[in-house]
């Protein structure tokens, strides 16, 4: 009644029992530092963050590792690719709307029309920045 | 117009495997697709993180430890899935269910304290229509909890095939990708973790 | 009068639940809509009795309605955009007349909201249903032939991709008789689309009829692109396709990775109208350049979806019509990556003006003008193929040329936008609007109007009539540069984009009146469009397409009879190098008996339009604020789904004996 199972071998590899239990672990270690680091918060505000940060990216490869089983692919790899493609994309559509808003909303605020020499002279009075 | 080199093979077993490897591929896109919309509301969530227009932020609203709780059943779905696919791999049909079973129950877990959280910030006046702040937040956990629902809802008429069908061709390759739709998400959550809730909490 | 109806037909609160918004009042009056409302109508009704009167209907629905062959979808889609072309150029032409006269003390026919859902109609019909409509249905229609591929890789999806995309119409052309449309312009920006400033549904219209359809598109980027990989016949390297093909990967591409930003982009606006949100209100937090900067973000890689198809086509065409081998293959794959990355880091050139600083403008400004260069990359190369080749100027020929000049004069001009300086002096101004129509007219009208010209042959047997395409690209390319130039020269006196009315004292009608005129002539380039294929028909016993290769063409697709049969090759071809089809003609090698084998094609099904359907009654219980519809709606689309994976039987055997006859049948029919 069934049709024959052809035993699939996709460019999508498979794992093994170990990989599964490492990945898990590995995240599960991971993701506890990342929540001790700011339950603990004796650190400063910036170090803190950046430090999940990176956590979070580490967490992120493990997983697309032993979960997704991603670099174990056969050759061509284009699953990983699409992959990096994606992730510049992410990157530029992430980091380049935050510098755009960042800057669109400095100028919304304190505008953007002064000469150079106010400029500086308005940035180290109002702003307190020490020249 | 005829050619004069020798043609490809075209059986029903090479299609077969060319089948899965187009749709599994194609899965793939589908799923880098959804990482965009992700960042697009990422970077939403982003430039009105403070946007709280005179409310309490994120630090004052979110329990770190209920959502630790919900991380960790999530992450833990995400090996359940992982161990079911490898059932799959050696046909065990029982084990397919039964860890299929258990990766749907902590989904539903994870859906129940999520919605616990929802409705109790809509209850205490810190909803969607309070402010940037709060429409970013909700529709970022909310989409991720919409794809959660979706997998669980896929997940449920995929073990009813494999009950009628049994570990076929087709239910593997839909088997395959239901566990990378799985497994995205709990990446996605783990953005979602660090970036809305301990990054606001710092 | 309304109420009065309501109870008189028993109505009441009850019903006035059930249907939301919706009431007698949604229906539109005046008598300019009513001409849009009577011809829809007429078009419909003609449609409906032209079908009943030749017993079409069964032959309809099997043959064209549930196919899942993508020559078959692709002939859909183009009659869809052709004629959501007709809308678009209608209103075109209204708002031509509409400035050449309301000037000082005339106001014209138009009255100002009027004129400004016309604009917003305009734009949003030309860029997702005209310009991607075309589009998609080229590829369709010809690249599975020039890949040596049977079908797409998923051709359930790309009926599904079909019908979405005619949901979407459907929404757009309903708000023309009920409710009205936005009246924001073809992207509308917040605050004016959020529901402060824009209470009505017209909005809402846009968001769904656009949201539906661009599901469709971002389903078809990946089904095409997946092809594009997988489904290449033996053979065919990357690096030997078509350059067409080639092209199709770079706006795939972009379709997969900018289509997510605008469904999310969209979402947001709806739910901020729908829900109360605030992601881009005026007030409680939300922030409106958010969306523009997400919409751009979204916007510039589409410009660059709907330009590459055709920079394909016109490569395609000049190697075939100068007898030479496309020059400078790998420079222009190169070209193409080149343009598909730098798409991405463009956009806030298009709002260079709204607040950035110097620095995040000049990066922009100067990404913006290094896209320049592998465009000239591609120009020249063309250029270079013509260069010592033997010429044929037929009309998909003329169509090039004609690109070559019009859209050099629109890239010039785009360079000097790419300079924030110029820009701040010019940005929605009419310079910016003749450029971008420069863009796309000579660029994606002309490539796409060529291609269909240079297909038609293979799709439908025989040839369009060379005279009358003539006349027509003539009207075209003249027409254009009447109706556009003016409105550069405008644009630099100051002219402001959208305007409905404008003083006497400022002398810009003499400039309008001569754009007035080219639309006129544009339309009868249209006119000769309509003629040819009327024409072509009647007389296509003469103008037959009996070898399947009329241009003496170099790749694949020119290598089947024409029209293609529905299983495209019947043993699937094994390629050696470039322009396949090329060496397979003039190789040396004899030609052997083909051995046929059985093939697996899908079936055809109506799900893909159940799916779509159900999608349309959510977009118009969303707009509608239907309550009750908006999930049984969603409910009806998992379900298709969910019914569709379950079904056994999508697929259908030809056997290798029936490919024997069927091929024998042909040989035999050339014969006679």
């Amino acid at each position: 009644m069934s049709k024959s199972s052809i035993d699939i071998k996709p460019e999508v590899g498979h794992g093994s029992f170990k990989s599964y239990v490492t990945g898990f672990g590995l995240s599960l270690v991971l993701t506890l530092l990342a929540y001790i680091l700011v339950v603990d918060g004796s650190r400063p505000a910036n170090t803190i963050i950046a430090a999940i940060i990176v956590l979070a990216v580490m967490q992120l490869f493990v997983q697309l590792y032993f979960f997704l089983h991603l670099a174990r692919e056969s050759k061509p790899r284009w699953n990983l690719t699409a992959l990096l493609f994606a992730a510049l994309v992410v990157g530029i559509v992430v980091i380049g709307s935050l510098w755009i808003m960042r800057n669109l909303n400095y100028s919304h605020q304190h505008g953007n029309d002064r000469s150079p020499s106010d400029a500086s002279r308005y940035i180290v009075e109002d702003e307190l920045i020490k020249n | 117009m005829s050619n004069t080199a020798v043609q490809p093979v075209e059986t029903a077993q090479s299609m077969e495997h060319d089948n899965d490897s187009k749709t599994i591929f194609g899965f793939w896109v589908y799923l880098m697709t959804d990482c965009v919309v992700f960042a697009s509301l990422f970077a939403t969530f982003a430039v009105l993180r403070t946007s709280t227009f005179g409310d309490p932020s994120g630090n004052e609203l979110f329990s770190l430890p209920f959502v630790l709780v919900e991380t960790l059943i999530l992450l833990t779905s995400s090996f359940t899935c992982g161990l079911a696919m490898l059932a799959a791999h050696r046909k065990d049909q029982a084990k397919v269910i039964a860890w299929f079973g258990v990766t749907f129950l902590l989904g539903i877990a994870f859906l129940s304290l999520e919605l616990t959280e929802f409705s109790h910030l809509a209850h205490e006046g810190n909803s969607w229509t309070r402010s940037g702040f709060l429409s970013a937040f909700f529709t970022l956990v909310g989409t991720h909890g919409l794809h959660i629902t979706t997998g669980l809802l896929w997940m449920i008429v995929l073990l009813v095939q494999i009950a009628k069908r049994g570990l076929v061709t087709s239910t593997m390759r839909r088997l395959t990708m239901l566990s990378l739709f799985w497994h995205f998400l709990d990446i996605i959550w783990i953005f979602i973790f660090t970036i809305v809730y301990l990054v606001g909490a710092v | 009068m309304n109420f009065a109806l309501d109870n008189l037909l028993g109505f009441g609160n009850l019903f006035g639940n059930l249907l939301g918004k919706l009431s007698f009042d949604a229906i539109q009056h005046g008598p300019v809509i009513a001409g849009a409302q009577v011809s829809l109508l007429l078009g419909a009704m003609g449609t409906v009795a032209l079908l009943t009167y030749l017993k079409r209907w069964k032959w309809l629905w099997n043959e064209w309605l549930t196919s899942v062959d993508p020559k078959k979808i692709g002939v859909m889609y183009i009659i869809v955009a052709l004629l959501m072309l007709v809308r678009g150029v209608v209103d075109a032409g209204m708002m031509r007349a509409q400035q050449a006269v309301s000037v000082g003390s005339s106001n014209g026919f138009l009255d100002a909201d009027h004129y400004q859902q016309i604009f917003t109609a305009h734009g949003s019909i030309m860029i997702f249903f005209v310009a991607m409509g075309l589009m998609f249905g080229l590829i369709n229609l010809v690249l599975p032939l020039q890949l040596g591929a049977r079908d797409v890789a998923f051709p359930f999806l790309n009926s599904t991709s079909f019908w979405l995309f005619v949901a979407g119409v459907g929404l757009m052309n309903m708000s023309l008789v009920l409710g009205g449309f936005a009246a924001t312009g073809w992207l509308a920006y917040p605050p004016l689309s959020e529901l402060q400033y824009s209470p009505g549904v017209g909005v809402d219209f846009w968001i769904w009829s656009i949201q539906i359809a661009g599901i469709g598109s971002l389903l078809s980027g990946i089904n095409f692109l997946v092809t594009i990989i997988k489904m290449r016949c033996k053979g065919m390297t990357l690096m030997r396709m078509p350059m067409f093909a080639w092209s199709v990967m770079g706006s795939m591409v972009l379709v997969i990775f900018a289509f997510p930003i605008l469904t999310a982009t969209l979402a947001l606006l709806a739910l901020d109208r729908t829900f109360g949100m605030h992601f881009f209100t005026a007030t409680g937090g939300g922030n409106p350049m958010m969306y523009i900067n997400l919409i751009w973000a979204w916007g510039h890689p589409e410009v660059y979806i709907l330009i590459l198809p055709a920079f394909g086509i016109f490569s395609e065409l000049v190697a075939t019509f100068s007898r030479k081998r496309l020059f400078g293959y790998s420079s222009m794959v190169w070209a193409i990556g080149a343009i598909t990355f730098l798409s991405y880091v463009v956009w806030l050139h298009h709002f260079f003006t709204m607040g950035a600083g110097g620095n995040v403008n000049a990066f922009f400004g100067v990404m913006t003008m290094v896209i320049s260069v592998p465009t000239g990359v591609k120009g020249f190369n063309g250029l270079f193929t013509m260069y010592r080749g033997r010429i044929r100027f037929t009309t998909p020929m003329m169509w090039f040329l004609g690109f070559v000049v019009t859209f050099t004069i629109g890239g010039v001009t785009g360079v000097m936008l790419a300079v924030p300086a110029i820009d701040f002096q010019v940005h929605n101004s009419l310079f910016l609007v003749a450029h971008f129509h420069n863009m796309i007219i000579g660029g994606v009208v002309y490539g796409y109007l060529a291609g269909i010209t240079y297909w038609f042959p293979k799709i439908f047997g025989f040839k369009l009539n060379e005279r009358l395409g003539r006349y027509a690209f003539w009207c075209w390319f003249i027409g254009f540069l009447l109706a556009f130039i003016p409105l550069y020269i405008l644009g630099i006196m100051g002219a402001t984009r959208r305007l409905d009315h404008y003083d006497a004292s400022l002398g810009w009608q003499g400039l309008f009146i001569v754009a007035g005129v080219g639309v006129m002539v544009i339309i009868a380039g249209i006119g000769f469009q309509v003629l040819q294929l009327i024409v072509s028909i009647v007389q296509r016993k003469s103008n037959l397409d009996t070898t399947g290769d009329p241009w003496n063409g170099r790749t694949l697709e020119w290598s089947t009879r024409s029209p293609a049969p529905f299983y495209n090759f019947a043993v699937l071809p094994v390629v050696s190098g470039h322009d396949a089809f090329w060496s397979i003609k003039h190789s040396r090698a004899k030609e052997t008996k083909p051995e046929y084998q059985d093939i697996v094609l899908p079936r055809n099904t109506p799900m893909g339009m159940f799916i779509a359907g159900f999608a349309f009654l959510f977009g118009f219980a969303a707009i509608w604020h239907i309550v009750w519809l908006a999930p049984l709606a969603l409910v009806g689309v998992i379900g298709c789904i969910v019914i569709r994976s379950a079904s056994d039987n999508t697929e259908y055997t030809v056997t290798a004996a029936k490919l024997a006859k069927l091929e024998t049948a042909y040989a035999k029919e050339q014969a006679a």
